[in-house]
């Protein structure tokens, strides 16, 4: 260990930083704002760190990581995430009566777990990576501890990640016994692009592939997602949905690619088929969902299947592909679950359709906002989430996986049909108002402001910063999703000096 | 230049409308009114100067391009080109926006801004797909006139508008999808062959490809245009869209975004995919005729006024997928003729259909009758346009419908036969709904609506419009020289990068 190698280690050691000032800062000074503020700091901080160490060349720290630009750039895009969530929890933690500052800890221990993720080459430190997220997000899942339905998301999610993560752990476990080692790189080199794997092996991958199925959601191992997604506080919700997922696709892609998998037909192919049962289960399950949570869970299901899609078709433009689709992915989720996380008000999460109905009239900006990520989830151009799925259907494409891709298609379509639902819920007109009358008073004050300050009289500072924070994230968010949807290039060139260092 | 300034026009127009709806209404209907005015005048110059501007390269008669990169990692570049094709559309366009800010001016009192802004970007839209010579710029604007196109309906639509808005947009966009494979499928056996990854369209004409790809491909193209066009079996989000949507977003549905499906069948399948093109005309110009017959029929047995007007619609496209399949100079210009005057009959239509409703509060033809005392200008209006609906020679219609059929009378004796007898179906339809709305013993369904006893005629507004829309009908039928001039040498460029295979769709030019 060279102080070279404890620079490029520059953003872990700051994300862990920030959450020990944090930890230490809570019992001297029980303030929510400062929490927040170092939080927030800590995190742009450690992103900050990423541009710094950008240009430095790709370096490996001892057998467990590697720091390189594919690292670099996941783990910028998960500190970005972070960095979004808790923007957008500290107006909702604001609003609930609970011990808020320790929220904070755990979202930035959640965020360095996923960022060893993302630089992992080893099955160590994928574990210890996976379990510090793990761990974290127990905790936070569960963080209303008077909210039934929080607990149960929080038991939900302990019990079977828990389960998910023995199995990762046994499967660990046969592929060492089998192959000595438990560097990706020294597995593939062992396979020798021959890949014709024994019992043993091909069994220690698939349940090392169901413990990663686990975390990004995908059928059969996705019964934890909607229970999850409802119950859990908004913003968290959020946080599991990108950097939960996306750390670990991360992980994925540098595994699947590194150990050249793609030659094993067994795996293929019953990954093809993971892929067809989410997009299928994903889409049909959504259909008729009136809680958005629950849909956005469905949704982000059929996402991840996409996603497969897109690891499925081997080559360059598969792992731009992934890495776009991700991005955009990010994007899209942390926008609708943070609507979803502004608007809720005290004591209850906004998340049935029937919080939606007229939203457009009372509240404009943010429900076109809602409108304009869940276009992006269904694809439709000016928005990220086109490029992104136009990138999937390419590499499918080029790759002639004709199935898969048709798959694809027919199932978006029905995606389409429930993103509309809610989209049509938001521009609804309100009930027994005329359309003339409410057209009038589109501009007035909103009624969720009105019940969030109900009683209380003036809205207190801190409330009024959670409004602004959270108005922030969101104006960026839809900043960001129109750019990425409109002039993709510059992302796409950095994608490119990214995923080059994959083998 | 121009051609980014022809879409900057209506966008800018849209969101300045939309800002000062909050201020006054009255501000954003004329911000609105003056972008169109404004897109049809950049347009009107484009017409007149183009004799001397025409460029030939790669597949068109190009009046005038912008080309510029865009996502250079896949290739695609914002590439714009007009043509004589293009060039008609543009200004029927741009027309149809102006008719129908103008149609909305006094019925629309609701959200005028919000309005506003969707009217101009599905315009924009539009105008996009009939610019756009990059295969994936094409797909881009495609999918983007929907969203604006989704919310007219949605919003300012009548009884049943979010069962008509959902699956009108769910039609388009699984078509569309299944276009967007196409195009990556030849953008990656182009790349392969050649090693040139372009989304260009004239880059991509006369690929290499094997009869069952290029069947595949060509297949993935028309599922979107059927839709759009609509060809018969795909045209079941047609009457609903039409009838549920708010005036003025019917006269855009039918009078300009039926004609994305046209143009681009006339643009993009024949020539990129000749081949697949010649082997399948034989069924989609049975489709054609299947339409023309079925679309006149069913308009027949309508009782709902603006859904007849809807199925009117698919009859009149039907002469456009024959006149496309038959693939001569006569059937082609036939084809772009029928356009045109399709828009503006049935735009004209629409707006007719739309001012009965805000007076009677209903569109319920049994509800009508004997109107014609009460509103004597709307009722010669309707007749005239009823009469260019039949195609009565001396207007537009008459000069398409006649076209195509000569057209295809050289390819197809016994379809062209059966087509004729869509003239007759269009003049049942046509005659019998004159009768059931203006003439006869008036049924009085406007006492509850108008306290005055009777409905208002026509406003100047209204006569002002429709004059321009039946003036335009009557030029075409009288001169139409300019404007087969104008489509002949953009329909000349784009038969000859079809290349010869083509002939064989229809036997050959005359």
């Amino acid at each position: 260990m060279n102080p070279g190698d404890l620079v490029a280690l520059a953003p872990l050691i700051v994300t862990g930083g920030a959450a020990v000032v944090v930890m230490l800062a809570t019992p001297l000074a029980r303030s929510h704002r400062l929490i927040a503020l170092l939080a927030i700091l800590g995190l742009a901080a450690a992103f900050g760190s990423i541009v710094l160490v950008w240009p430095m060349q790709a370096r490996r720290l001892a057998p467990l990581l590697v720091i390189d630009h594919y690292a670099m750039f996941y783990m910028g895009l998960v500190l970005a995430a972070a960095f979004v969530v808790a923007m957008l929890s500290f107006g909702y933690m604001h609003e609930r009566a609970v011990k808020r500052c320790e929220f904070y800890i755990l979202l930035l221990a959640a965020t360095l777990g996923a960022e060893v993720l993302a630089a992992s080459v080893h099955f160590a430190s994928f574990f210890l990576g996976l379990e510090l997220l793990s761990v974290s997000l127990y905790a936070l899942v569960a963080y209303q501890r008077t909210s039934p339905l929080g607990l149960e998301a929080g038991i939900k999610y302990l019990v079977l990640a828990g389960v998910s993560s023995a199995m990762l752990l046994f499967g660990m476990a046969l592929v060492y016994a089998t192959a000595g080692t438990m560097e990706f790189e020294v597995l593939a080199r062992q396979a020798g692009g021959a890949a014709r794997y024994g019992p043993m092996m091909l069994g220690g991958i698939g349940l090392i592939l169901v413990g990663v199925g686990f975390k990004l959601s995908l059928v059969p191992m996705h019964l934890w997602a909607p229970d999850v997604y409802q119950g859990a506080p908004a913003p968290v919700t959020a946080f599991i949905a990108t950097v939960s997922k996306g750390s670990v696709a991360a992980l994925l892609l540098r595994y699947f690619v590194s150990s050249g998998f793609h030659a094993s037909e067994t795996i293929v192919w019953a990954l093809a088929a993971v892929a067809i049962a989410s997009m299928v289960v994903g889409n049909l399950l959504a259909l008729l969902q009136e809680n958005l949570k629950r849909l956005l869970a469905y949704s982000s299901i059929a996402h991840m299947g996409y996603l497969l899609v897109a690891l499925l078709a081997s080559g360059a433009l598969a792992a731009e592909a992934v890495t776009y689709y991700l991005v955009a992915y990010f994007v899209t989720m942390l926008g609708a679950l943070g609507v979803v996380a502004v608007l809720s008000p005290r004591g209850r999460e906004a998340e049935t359709l029937a919080d939606y109905r007229g939203l457009a009239w009372r509240r404009p900006w943010t429900a076109g906002v809602l409108t304009a990520m869940l276009l992006s989830l269904a694809g439709i151009p000016l928005t990220a989430g086109f490029v992104g799925k136009f990138y999937v259907l390419a590499a499918g494409v080029q790759s002639g996986l004709w199935y898969l891709v048709i798959v694809l298609v027919a199932t978006s379509v029905v995606g389409l049909f429930f993103y509309l639902r809610v989209i049509v819920a938001l521009y609804l007109r309100p009930e027994g108002e005329s359309l003339a009358a409410v057209g009038t008073d589109a501009t007035g004050p909103s009624p969720y402001r009105r019940r969030l300050n109900a009683g209380e009289g003036e809205p207190s500072p801190a409330a009024r910063d959670g409004a602004i924070l959270g108005g922030l994230a969101l104006a960026g968010l839809l900043a960001a999703l129109l750019v990425l949807g409109v002039y993709p290039a510059p992302l796409i060139r950095l994608i490119e000096a990214a995923v080059a260092v994959l083998p | 230049m121009i051609l980014v300034w022809l879409l900057v026009i209506p966008l800018t127009g849209g969101f300045l409308a939309w800002a000062l709806a909050r201020r006054s209404d009255q501000a954003a209907r004329w911000v609105s009114l003056l972008a169109a005015a404004a897109d049809l005048a950049v347009a009107g110059v484009l017409w007149i100067q183009s004799p001397s501007h025409l460029e030939y390269i790669g597949g068109g008669a190009w009046i005038a391009q912008v080309d510029w990169p865009w996502i250079p990692a896949f290739g695609i570049r914002f590439h714009l080109a007009m043509d004589g094709l293009s060039l008609l559309m543009v200004l029927l366009t741009a027309l149809l926006a102006l008719a129908s800010v103008a149609a909305s001016w006094r019925a629309l009192r609701e959200r005028v801004g919000f309005f506003h802004l969707n009217l101009m970007l599905v315009v924009a839209g539009i105008l996009g797909v009939f610019l756009a010579t990059d295969l994936f710029l094409f797909y881009f604007f495609w999918e983007l006139m929907l969203v604006p196109m989704y919310f007219l309906i949605d919003i300012w639509g009548h009884e049943n508008r979010h069962y008509a808005a959902v699956q009108f947009f769910l039609f388009t966009q699984a078509s569309g999808l299944l276009m967007l494979l196409a195009i990556l499928g030849l953008y990656f056996i182009h790349g392969r062959q050649t090693g040139d990854y372009t989304f260009d369209y004239s880059r991509l004409l006369g690929t290499d490809l094997s009869p069952t790809a290029a069947m595949l491909l060509m297949l993935g193209f028309f599922a979107a245009f059927a839709v759009k066009l609509p060809a018969v079996p795909f045209h079941t989000w047609l009457p609903d869209a039409h009838t549920e949507a708010p005036t003025a977003g019917s006269v855009i549905l039918a009078g300009l975004l039926l004609k994305t499906g046209a143009y681009g069948l006339i643009r993009f399948i024949v020539p990129l995919f000749p081949g697949a093109a010649a082997d399948f005309a034989p069924i989609a110009m049975a489709m054609g005729v299947v339409g023309i017959l079925y679309g006149a029929i069913l308009a027949f047995g309508q009782t709902d006024f603006k859904r007849l007007v809807a199925y009117t619609s698919v009859s009149h496209l039907g002469f456009v997928l024959l006149g496309v399949f038959a693939w001569n100079r006569l059937a082609l210009q036939g084809s772009v003729m029928q356009m045109i005057a399709h828009g503006l009959s049935t735009g004209a239509f629409f707006i007719l259909v739309g001012a009965l409703q805000d007076r009677l509060g209903t569109r319920d033809m049994g509800r009508m009758g004997g109107l014609w005392s009460a509103m004597p200008r709307m009722g010669g209006m309707a007749m005239f346009f009823a009469m260019a609906s039949l195609g009565l020679p001396g207007l537009g219609n008459f000069v398409g419908e006649f076209l195509v059929l000569l057209g295809a009378w050289q390819v197809s004796v016994a379809l062209a036969s059966v087509a004729t007898a869509g003239l007759v179906a269009a003049t049942i339809y046509a005659l019998w709904f004159i009768h059931q709305v203006f003439h006869g013993p008036p049924r009085e369904p406007w006492k509850p609506a108008c306290p005055a006893g009777r409905p208002r005629d026509l406003d100047l507004r209204e006569m002002a419009i429709l004059l321009v829309l039946a003036i335009a009908l009557l030029v075409l039928g009288l001169y139409p020289q300019p404007v087969l001039d104008t489509a002949g040498a953009a329909l000349e460029a784009i038969q000859q990068a079809a290349g010869p295979l083509a002939a064989a769709v229809g036997g050959g030019a005359p």
